[in-house]
């Protein structure tokens, strides 16, 4: 006979929105945004760990959401790209990529901006060594870091006027 | 890429945590900060039919000092040990909690998670090996410490039974005039580091009064370099000094030819990276602030 694997009831916040769903326990987090809240700014890059393309922010703090169960999440608080704009208006993070052409294909844009947000709410200018530290999880494979680091440094600066 | 199906039990106490492995038995394996265990299972390289989840339980993440010790709870990440105040009084600690991995990563890992998964590669061991360190376990029949020399038995093996987990980590603060640090050498910030050198100096004016020296990735568990800890204990550390313990990093463990480089690059690599944990470890030894943390390309 065929094993059964209970689903599990959790609650959490996406962006401020409270979502109450039936999860089976291996379900990834990643998956959960992507597949039953159908939040596909989060992306799904190398799907090992290593990348990046699927950071989230939890509670405040930055994760790979592939690497994490959504039932881990029951009771959190989650901020993905989508919850960066308000009213229409562009996040000061998303609109430094935007105006020091931080991205090229995109891929990777959204975890680095995510990244980008943990580092900056903190630091608004931050040094060149904590840049690279902060974004080591991220990978772009365009290899567009010059004008990323463009985009952060000016991120920082319109956070602290914002 | 998704799993084996398997059940999810919360535990809300790490006793309660004890009982369900001991009733589910050894099927069953626990989840901490899940960044080994997690991609494991998404490989289909662990399969266990259940998982006790330790994250929902209060009171496993903190960093205590009490009477001349740092306490860590199981479940203290490694950005926490990071960003803590505390572990900067044993700066070797914060060499190791601020390289491991990338930030994503440091958000969830766990010292406690990090020293029971006892992959040969891994950056804890290591760096704890050099300070007196001891693991409080827990199971149902009760409380043990175990130092942690005695924990670490082969690769991703150590003396917890199937229904013990991590309780805490205990690590003496070590005396005025010693010194430590943690330099591992990585490919790239997420993964785990090619070699590794932890050392520690006690010393006594110009003379080393003490030394620790341990490798990691060059064996299957975390080796002790004793013939170079000889080399540097009651010796004045000069070059000459410094060339002996070197040479004797090169001989000392097993390091296996992979993807990450040749045992002779890698045997190379460790004694390198003791030559500057020496440096480090002796200026700080005089109280000088120094920062070092991973290095990678």
């Amino acid at each position: 006979m065929l094993e059964t694997f209970d689903k599990v009831a959790i609650r959490l916040k996406v962006n401020g929105k409270p979502y109450s769903v039936s999860v089976e326990p291996r379900m990834l987090l990643v998956e959960l945004l992507r597949e039953e809240l159908n939040l596909t700014g989060t992306h799904v890059g190398c799907d090992t760990t290593y990348c990046g393309a699927c950071t989230v922010l939890i509670n405040g703090a930055t994760v790979k959401s592939c690497t994490m169960f959504a039932v881990q999440a029951d009771g959190a608080e989650i901020l993905t790209v989508e919850g960066l704009e308000k009213d229409g208006k562009l996040h000061p993070i998303q609109k430094a990529f935007g105006d020091s052409y931080g991205l090229q294909c995109g891929y990777c844009t959204p975890g680095l901006m995510l990244s980008t947000f943990q580092l900056v709410t903190k630091n608004h200018a931050p040094s060149e060594m904590e840049i690279r530290k902060a974004i080591a999880g991220n990978t772009c494979r365009c290899t567009g870091y010059q004008n990323i680091f463009k985009a952060i440094r000016l991120a920082g600066q319109n956070m602290k006027g914002a | 890429m998704y799993p084996r199906a398997f059940h999810y039990h919360r535990a809300s106490s790490l006793n309660e945590a004890a009982t369900m492995l001991s009733q589910l038995g050894d099927e069953a394996k626990l989840l901490a900060g899940g960044q080994s265990l997690i991609p494991l299972m998404k490989l289909r390289f662990a399969n266990p039919r259940h998982l006790v989840d330790l994250n929902f339980v209060l009171g496993t993440s903190y960093i205590k000092e009490e009477g001349g010790v740092l306490q860590f709870g199981a479940l203290t990440r490694h950005s926490e040990i990071e960003n803590s105040s505390l572990s900067a009084r044993l700066p070797i600690l914060h060499d190791c909690a601020a390289g491991i991995a990338d930030v994503q990563i440091r958000n969830r890992g766990t010292i406690g998670g990090s020293l029971a998964e006892a992959d040969p590669s891994g950056d804890w061991a290591a760096v704890l090996l050099t300070q007196k360190t001891e693991v409080r376990c827990l199971s149902p029949r009760g409380e043990r410490t175990v130092p942690l020399k005695d924990f670490i038995t082969d690769a991703y093996t150590t003396v917890l039974e199937h229904d013990e987990l991590v309780r805490e980590i205990i690590v003496k603060v070590p005396e005025k005039g010693s010194g430590g640090a943690y330099l591992a050498f990585k490919r790239s910030a997420p993964v785990y580091p090619t070699a590794s050198a932890a050392v520690q100096l006690t010393m006594a004016g110009d003379i080393c009064k003490d030394a620790a020296i341990v490798l990691g990735c060059i064996g299957l568990v975390p080796v002790k370099a004793i013939a170079a800890e000889d080399a540097l204990r009651g010796h004045k550390i000069d070059d000459k000094a410094v060339a002996s313990a070197m040479e004797a990093v090169r001989v000392a463990g097993d390091p296996q030819s992979d993807m990450r480089g040749s045992a002779e690059y890698k045997r190379t690599l460790a004694a390198a990276l003791v030559k500057r944990a020496i440096e480090v470890a002796l200026r700080r030894a005089r109280g000088e602030r120094v920062e070092v943390t991973h290095i990678y390309a």
